[in-house]
């Protein structure tokens, strides 16, 4: 029996290493503590509108979120925003309209504008699509428990900036430390009391990277909390299905095994 | 019909009489389900189960994703998208055929190893076994054309080192990729392909699982011992044996119901993590990844793919003496597909007379050896090639070839195998005594 769990043990072993040397990554990622991390996190719905506010002020001008629609701003698992917020919200970007052959502003159905500029990626997805902090040591153990770090990347990418700058070909490069290849094209957005939170929440310009990050995760998994909670319904219920099962296979099998119950 | 002794079944009432005599479907499912099982099995024979449910699963959410995804390479990564966000439940039926193709390779791992221990490939087990690694097979290629589906970066590029390995092929290569590619690179018609044969492949697959329950069926479960069911008569197979039905279907669908505990753990809580960040990135022909690597799934013949380097004296021999027509890229294809025909060939590469590896001393120890080997394997595929890793991959390949085409040969020979217990019953009793009253 110990032979056969140590072949699981080491088979285990090596999907989790897997998983942690594909994610390989160039720039320093450092930890940061998110609210939605591990099984039981959730998402702060006040940090998701405030990280919409710094994304709808600075990133907009460039990024766009071309896969999140519009509407789910209003969704409980999210920014949560009144639904005459969300009108209002969406009114403020105008799309072509190709029945009108006009401009209208946007409806709740519509989607987030796409970038502005061809050189700035779209950010519906950036949180899943970069590996973070994946230690301790390499090991993965902390992408194991808290999520790929997509976040964390974003926070580190945001405040990783040293203030060197070098020219190349008539573009200007930044020195980020996150960065891989520790030279980035696009200008520090960020710098700190860049908006104003009407809750009053610090803007230092790590509170703003951390929010910012934080609606980004919301942007890129906005079905996380009924995953999870998907997660420990089948969790639960296959568990008591497991222990039914068990009991049966073992009241089953005793006769032929020659044993006695005491069920 | 050949096999264990059993009792059949035999209709009736009037209605069951009328559709015996016409279609003898009530009893081919009665002898299906009711087939004398060996006794001792353990609890490495509860992946075919587990094996089953994953096709099963794969299927029906993949038929459900395919009511929502668009075949388009303009369309297809933001139609993924749209079933990760607009879809009722779409994330989570995704995320279940995402980490179903996880489970489905790592249960077949373990099965494919459970056979290669206790010598299920021996006679009179070929064809099941050979049948098994064409579905290994055919598992693979669904695996792959299932990952380019998405068109992220990861998809297309996976897919351009995948098809070029056919490019490597001497004379015909370029001509072959081409044909498979549907052009001269991986595009629209590569998409629409792979999706075509992604939603195929499975139904074959599911027809070749049922020949090789046929198969085993017919020769009889293997067992952890390796001896054979007494065929005797009736009473002498019971001994040895019990019902599938209730005995072995509630022990497996127990392990099943453990096993998606953590399977929906997973799912639940860290759906991405055996996943790759770059495959959130939409396909782009103008930027390479850092590094492309495979899915988890395939890093062990991916490594072996890329050990035979250009400076390997093998390689240098076999280059000098076909005068160049198979160079290094060719010779890491062929070793790839070699690695996986070598384990195809294992029923009559191993010449011990002793089925169970249980009773082997010294292969034991080489099996063990395997085993590291394989993990060793995966996880050189995941890192870049360079040395040490090299020359470690170079190692890890070489003992691959080298158990099955030196070390399981000569063992057979060499090796003084204990001596495995006359009966299954003796088997099982010497485990848990006589049973207090006899089995039905």
């Amino acid at each position: 029996m110990l032979k056969k769990l140590s072949i699981i043990a080491l088979a285990a072993l090596s999907l989790t290493a897997g998983g942690a040397f594909a994610a390989g990554g160039a720039g320093h990622i450092h930890d940061t503590k998110f609210s939605f991390e591990g099984p039981f996190g959730t998402f702060d719905q006040n940090q998701l509108q405030r990280g919409l506010q710094v994304y709808t002020e600075i990133c907009s001008a460039c990024h766009g979120l071309r896969y999140v629609p519009l509407r789910t701003l209003a969704d409980e698992g999210g920014p949560h925003l009144p639904e005459d917020q969300v009108r209002a919200y969406a009114a403020q970007f105008d799309i072509y309209d190709e029945e009108l052959e006009d401009d209208r502003p946007r409806k709740v159905t519509d989607f987030f504008p796409m970038s502005g500029i061809a050189e700035a990626p779209d950010l519906s997805l950036m949180a899943k699509a970069r590996a973070g902090f994946h230690g301790p040591y390499g090991t993965g153990i902390n992408q194991l428990f808290k999520g790929m770090g997509g976040p964390e990347y974003i926070v580190s990418l945001l405040d990783g900036y040293t203030g060197e700058e070098k020219e190349e070909a008539g573009t200007t490069f930044y020195e980020n430390t996150a960065f891989p290849g520790g030279w980035i094209s696009m200008a520090p957005p960020l710098y700190g009391e860049d908006v104003e939170y009407a809750d009053g929440h610090s803007n230092s310009l790590h509170h703003e990277a951390e929010d910012v990050a934080a609606f980004l995760m919301w942007a890129a998994e906005p079905k996380m909390m009924a995953r999870k909670q998907a997660g420990f319904v089948g969790v639960f219920f296959l568990s008591l299905l497991t222990v039914l099962l068990y009991l049966t296979n073992k009241k089953l099998w005793a006769p032929v095994k020659g044993k006695k119950l005491n069920l | 019909m050949s096999g264990i002794p059993h009792d059949h079944y035999e209709p009736k009432s009037k209605g069951a009489k009328w559709i015996e005599s016409r279609l003898p479907i009530i009893g081919l499912l009665y002898d299906t389900l009711m087939i004398p099982t060996p006794k001792n099995l353990n609890w490495m024979w509860i992946w075919g189960i587990v094996l089953t449910f994953c096709l099963a699963l794969q299927i029906v959410t993949g038929i459900i994703l395919v009511m929502h995804y668009t075949p388009h390479v303009d369309l297809a990564f933001a139609s993924v998208e749209h079933i990760m966000r607009n879809v009722n439940g779409g994330a989570m039926i995704r995320y279940l055929h995402m980490n179903g193709a996880s489970l489905f390779f790592f249960a077949v791992y373990i099965h494919i190893f459970r056979g290669l221990y206790y010598g299920s490939y021996k006679a009179p087990r070929e064809i099941t076994w050979i049948v098994g690694m064409i579905i290994y097979l055919l598992m693979m290629a669904t695996g792959f054309m299932g990952y380019v589906l998405p068109w992220g970066q990861m998809s297309f590029w996976g897919a351009t080192v995948i098809t070029g390995l056919f490019g490597a092929i001497p004379f015909v290569g370029e001509a072959l990729q081409t044909f498979l590619l549907g052009g001269p690179a991986v595009d629209n018609a590569t998409l629409n392909r792979f999706f075509s044969l992604h939603y195929l492949l499975p139904f074959v697959i599911a027809a070749l699982v049922v020949i090789h329950i046929w198969a085993f069926h017919t020769t009889g479960n293997n067992n952890p011992t390796g001896v054979d069911v007494r065929r005797g008569s009736k009473e002498e197979a019971k001994k040895d044996t019990l019902p599938f039905w209730p005995y072995f279907v509630i022990k497996d669908l127990f392990a099943l119901s453990l096993i998606l505990v953590i399977f929906f753990a997973v799912v639940g809580f860290m759906p991405n993590y055996l996943g790759h960040p770059d495959n959130y990135i939409e396909a782009n022909a103008l930027a390479t990844p850092a590094h492309i690597v495979p899915e988890w799934y395939f890093l062990p013949f991916y490594a072996i793919l890329r050990a035979f380097t250009s400076e390997v004296w093998v390689v240098i021999f076999a280059s000098w003496i076909t005068g160049g027509i198979i160079d290094a890229k060719f010779f890491g294809v062929l070793a790839m597909f070699a690695a996986i025909i070598v384990m195809a060939l294992v029923p009559w590469l191993d010449t011990s007379r002793v089925r169970s590896g249980r009773y082997r001393p010294m292969f034991k120890w080489w099996f063990a050896l395997l085993i590291v080997d394989f993990i060793a394997l995966m996880w050189l595929g995941a890192m870049p090639a360079e040395e040490p890793y090299a020359t470690f991959s170079l190692i890890a390949s070489a003992y691959w070839f080298g158990y099955f085409l030196i070390i399981l040969p000569i063992l057979g020979v060499i090796e003084k195998p204990t001596t495995p217990p006359a009966t299954i019953e003796e088997d099982f009793e010497a485990h848990y005594g006589k049973p207090a009253e006899p089995a039905e």
